[in-house]
């Protein structure tokens, strides 16, 4: 009797979808694989060998300039375009969204084309913001022009996003074609984690980063993706929420890009398998999104080791492969509800 | 009070809402009605602030709506379009939360939560509070978006077609609680409706526009008149005396 009377006093926890079960074992695998990820590799690396060469063993050396950077970096990298994709899908209004397929990665390759034909010598920090400004132009660019739609339809929009990317995409390759640097250009459209190593992956830093200012802001985009007039009914500065997120995006973009280079679909389909489980409440969704896209990046970062032991494939084609699988089975999925 | 002066919005060189002076918040519930691209719709964006007037200004409580504080201005006055998102994955509960928004700015107090759960009461939504928007019926859906409304806790409502797309049971049942939450809670409605019986039977007032100017304000049983109805639509309209109450006949 007394506890009835105490549930009615104090406001009823609101109740939220369960899938806590599902959310532990992306915990537990997404742990598992980092842990595992550790030990993966040529040279032996593995607990017996890291007690045994102690703090100046090879091992422990191994570890720390190459193993444990790789790790941070896969996951960090998983983590933060896994966000990058929710928040373009809350801007655009649409889940076929994310930056590779939205010209907003192809804006920041042109970028980093650039800074390597005219400032050849740039740091890599100088190298990732050139990107970065060029991936907000790309955003920019791009909601430019599905505002010119008049029929917002759910594929034309990605149909859109992909043309483009498509043109600024060979406006790259000509001129990459053209001082011989399509090499580079081939290195970037191929991501991969082989030569990431300490002293060349700490700017996914600044796409985690990035993860938390998302975090933070994650109940505007929540109300931002329920459209601008209601946005602005609730009072928010929709224009602002919009600036804050295409930084967010582009800034991630340009990160990843400059790291390990492109990695398609994990935008795309991470936050559409979040969405079912659990839905597009954002700040509900960005732990999900971030643990599901570093799981999901791991996963493929180990496959793409092991699948030819003892040399690596790309991750891209490993990710390639699982995610427009994936892509294709969200796809057919969406049409057999009733829309 | 909501008041528009001499308010003009042009589209190119069409003009939608044409030199219009109106003032909303004396009665209940008024009731909008027009045929399409009468400007009803344009003028709740303008009174919304989504759209800036070219001429004209329009305050809510005496702030000008061009210049004052957009957040300050969501704890006055709501409006709810017909374009609700019914996509988002969003569940009942989540929605009704952001309509504490303007209130809380993301972080729920005490009273915030207790705005939530009574707006979640009155409409009756307990039941559904876990379910995402696309599981919903239509009706459920419109109600959870009239909670959110309600949590918001403004003194004008203004909702653009809340019948659209429902069937008659849900039609009336989402009119009878309008007049509810003018009755009981005070507020102050407006409503752009089509079916004019319903804005008879429900509405304190109604103002009818054509062509982006107002023909006809006044009260609903006034507007109900054959010749009124006419000029505002520009078709036969019959009104019948039926069990005391004016019933527009348009089925000709």
């Amino acid at each position: 009797m007394t506890t009835a009377v105490a549930e009615t006093v104090s406001a009823p926890a609101p109740p939220r979808p369960r899938r806590a079960w599902v959310g532990a074992l992306i915990g537990v695998l997404l742990d598992t694989l980092t842990i595992l990820s550790l030990f993966i590799g040529v040279s032996d690396v593995s607990p017996a060998s890291l007690i045994s060469g102690g703090s100046e063993g090879t091992a422990a050396f191994l570890l720390v300039v190459s193993r444990a950077p790789r790790t941070v970096a896969v996951v960090l990298v998983g983590a933060s375009l896994g966000i990058a994709g929710l928040i373009m899908q809350m801007l655009v209004r649409n889940k076929f969204v994310e930056p590779g397929t939205t010209g907003v990665t192809e804006f920041a390759t042109f970028g980093m084309l650039l800074t390597i034909v005219l400032w050849p010598g740039l740091a890599v920090m100088g190298k990732m913001a050139v990107a970065a400004v060029f991936g907000l132009l790309g955003t920019w660019v791009f909601l430019r022009v599905i505002r010119a739609i008049p029929v917002r339809q759910l594929v034309l929009v990605p149909l859109v996003g992909i043309m483009l990317g498509g043109i600024i995409g060979s406006v790259t390759t000509f001129f990459a074609y053209r001082l011989d640097l399509l090499q580079s250009l081939g290195q970037w459209a191929q991501g991969s984690f082989s030569t990431v190593m300490q002293g060349r992956y700490e700017l996914v830093w600044v796409a985690a980063a990035m993860v938390v200012v998302a975090w933070f802001a994650a109940d505007r985009f929540s109300v931002v993706g329920l459209g601008e007039e209601f946005a602005t009914n609730l009072g928010l500065h929709y224009q602002r929420v919009v600036a804050v997120g295409m930084v967010i995006i582009a800034v991630i973009t340009a990160a990843v890009l400059v790291t390990a280079g492109m990695i398609p679909f994990l935008g795309l389909v991470v936050p559409n398998v979040v969405s079912l489980i659990i839905g597009d409440n954002v700040r509900r969704a960005i732990p999900w999104v971030a643990g599901l896209g570093a799981l999901f990046v791991v996963a493929c970062d180990i496959l793409a080791r092991l699948i030819r032991f003892p040399y690596e494939i790309p991750l891209s084609v490993i990710v390639g492969v699982i995610g427009a699988a994936l892509f294709l089975w969200l796809l057919l999925r969406r049409r057999t509800r009733a829309h | 009070m909501i008041a528009l002066e001499n308010v003009t919005k042009r589209y190119g060189s069409t003009t939608v809402v044409d030199d219009v002076s109106l003032t909303f918040g004396g009665e209940g519930i008024v009731a909008l009605i027009g045929p399409n691209g009468a400007g009803k719709s344009t003028l709740f964006s303008l009174v919304g602030r989504l759209l800036k007037p070219d001429a004209g200004t329009v305050s809510v409580d005496g702030l000008d709506v061009a210049t004052a504080s957009s957040p300050e201005l969501a704890t006055a006055l709501a409006v709810l379009r017909q374009d609700n998102h019914v996509g988002a994955r969003l569940t009942v509960h989540d929605l009704v939360e952001f309509g504490r928004f303007p209130h809380s700015r993301g972080r729920l107090t005490e009273v915030d939560r207790d705005h939530i759960e009574r707006a979640i009461d009155y409409l009756e939504l307990d039941a559904y509070r876990g379910r995402f928007l696309d599981e919903l019926s239509g009706g459920q859906r419109q109600r959870a978006f009239i909670a959110m409304v309600l949590a918001q806790d403004t003194r004008y409502v203004l909702l653009d077609e809340p019948l659209n797309n429902l069937d008659l049971r849900h039609m009336t049942e989402i009119m009878k609680l309008l007049r509810r939450m003018a009755d009981e809670l005070d507020k102050r409605i407006v409503v752009v409706l089509h079916d004019i019986n319903f804005a008879a039977t429900y509405a304190d007032r109604i103002v009818a526009m054509r062509e982006g100017r107002v023909v006809a304000d006044a009260p609903a049983a006034e507007v109900m008149d054959a010749a009124v109805l006419e000029r505002v639509y520009d078709t036969p309209v019959d009104v019948h005396e039926i069990d005391g109450r004016p019933v527009a006949l348009y089925y000709s």
